[in-house]
């Protein structure tokens, strides 16, 4: 296994393997998100107390979790750059930035629309709200040093750093903004507990959507990666053999 | 050489440079006095509003003060050569990094602590606050000096980089701003402010391990 996963680190090989995926995993994104906001907005039931409103979750949960895993990837991408000197893994962390930043806007939009009916408030200083905002602010800042710097190589690495030290930081920042809003008694947050306590009529399109979610997630990180393996590799003869013959 | 002695000649160098410097360490000083009294000045100078903000005031000026001196820590040697034969250095570029952070924060985080207790006064803080502040600041400024050092290894080679090295640093401080201004704010209640000063020193542990690590990585980085 490990074996095929080295040779992913070429970025032909990669190329190859991609376009052979990316039909199926195109069919399969589109497949479970029609199932996932079928499910989401005419197959399940409104809450109890927010009504309709809930149907956000479907969409605010797993921007957020996508939000958090798409960091841990650019980080473990920049520790595998830094390591093992793979250029794959320098186009994955690249390309997943952007994405990984909408993302978590996305979660901080959905969840601002979500606060307004649910708390009466468009913004509230609690835990987990504040921590997303400063994980946006570390995406930027992995964007912004990431394009600041010349050299591509260079480029690559430095973001790797950044994003290595961020990675550590994310549990220090979150709890400890958790420990300080505690004792500030902040709005009742309402917590989703995914696992444990929440409604089968809600686990599953909610579950549905998560897997859509990823599956975009995946679906874009390869499309943007071909496009930074095309712009990177421009002068190797594979390339544009493959451009001149199009 | 042993590391004893490359380390006084480094704490020597960085020092006496400072020192033929030194009139711009009134600088940063300055500059957190100013920031600190822009608040007064811009909301009502009602002592206990002042009281109230005054923890995150004096903390969140201390934050910015650090921030603006933290690219002289390599940006003269990096443009006159000097990094880079540090780099080349048979010693472990981890422990010069780590010799050059302190030696900064002597400089630049060591005064921002003295000057503290003139600032507790302008915002009215009351006094079992001040035993807090001195020691949070103490405690945090070596963290903000070394978590800075990371930001500015790996901005030392752009051009204009004070505004990134800002983005970059600013959320990576905000684990020490909380704890900090926590500790004052406790303290200035009446209330036991241990805890906070415990993390702080947590932190400050995490910092002086793995940091020289980063930074001489991203200096090499910077550099190639």
């Amino acid at each position: 296994m490990w074996v095929w996963f080295h040779k992913l680190g070429s970025p032909k090989y990669f190329w190859g393997f991609s376009q052979r995926l990316l039909p199926w995993l195109g069919a399969l994104t589109a497949l479970s998100f029609l199932a996932g906001l079928a499910l989401a907005l005419v197959f399940s039931p409104p809450d109890y107390e927010q009504g309709e409103t809930v149907r956000i979750m479907y969409i605010h949960v797993p921007a957020a979790m996508m939000s958090m895993l798409v960091y841990v990837v650019m980080a473990v991408a920049g520790a595998i750059l830094l390591i093992w000197r793979m250029k794959m893994a320098e186009m994955v962390a690249a390309a997943s930035a952007p994405v990984g930043a909408s993302f978590t806007l996305l979660a901080l939009i959905t969840g601002s629309l979500w606060g307004k009916p649910m708390w009466g408030t468009w913004w509230a200083w609690d835990a987990r709200l504040t921590s997303e905002l400063i994980l946006l602010f570390l995406y930027l800042g992995y964007m912004a040093l990431y394009n600041a710097i010349e050299d591509r190589r260079s480029a690559g690495r430095a973001a790797a750093v950044l994003a290595l030290v961020g990675v550590i930081n994310i549990p220090i920042i979150h709890y400890s903004v958790e420990w300080w809003n505690t004792l500030h008694q902040g709005p009742t947050t309402q917590g989703v507990r995914v696992a444990g306590s929440i409604h089968p009529s809600m686990r599953w399109p909610l579950f549905t959507m998560m897997i859509a979610f990823n599956l975009f997630y995946a679906l874009v990180l390869l499309k943007r990666v071909r496009c930074l393996i095309l712009q990177n590799e421009k002068d190797s003869a594979w390339v544009r053999e493959l451009v001149s013959e199009k | 050489m042993n590391l004893f002695e490359v380390t006084r000649r480094m704490l020597r160098r960085d020092l006496l440079l400072a020192y033929r410097h030194r009139g711009e360490l009134a600088n940063p000083l300055v500059f957190f006095l100013i920031v600190v009294s822009l608040f007064p000045l811009s909301l009502e100078p009602d002592p206990r509003l002042l009281a109230t903000i005054g923890s995150g005031v004096i903390w969140v000026a201390a934050l910015l003060a650090t921030m603006l001196s933290l690219d002289a820590m390599f940006r003269p040697d990096f443009e006159d050569g000097t990094l880079e034969q540090l780099m080349l250095s048979p010693h472990p570029v981890a422990l010069l990094v780590l010799v050059r952070v302190f030696a900064h924060w002597l400089v630049a985080g060591l005064p921002l602590i003295l000057l503290s207790p003139l600032l507790a006064m302008l915002m009215n803080l009351p006094g079992e606050a001040l035993p807090a502040l001195l020691a949070s600041l103490a405690l945090g400024t070596p963290v903000l000096s070394l978590v800075g050092a990371i930001g500015v290894a790996l901005t030392v080679a752009l051009r204009r980089s004070g505004v990134l090295l800002s983005l970059l640093v600013l959320p990576l401080y905000i684990p020490v701003l909380i704890f900090g201004a926590r500790a004052v704010t406790d303290a200035a209640a009446g209330l036991p402010w241990s805890g906070p000063l415990l993390f702080i020193g947590a932190l400050l542990a995490l910092a002086l391990t793995l940091a020289p690590l980063a930074i001489a990585g991203a200096l090499r980085i910077s550099l190639e």
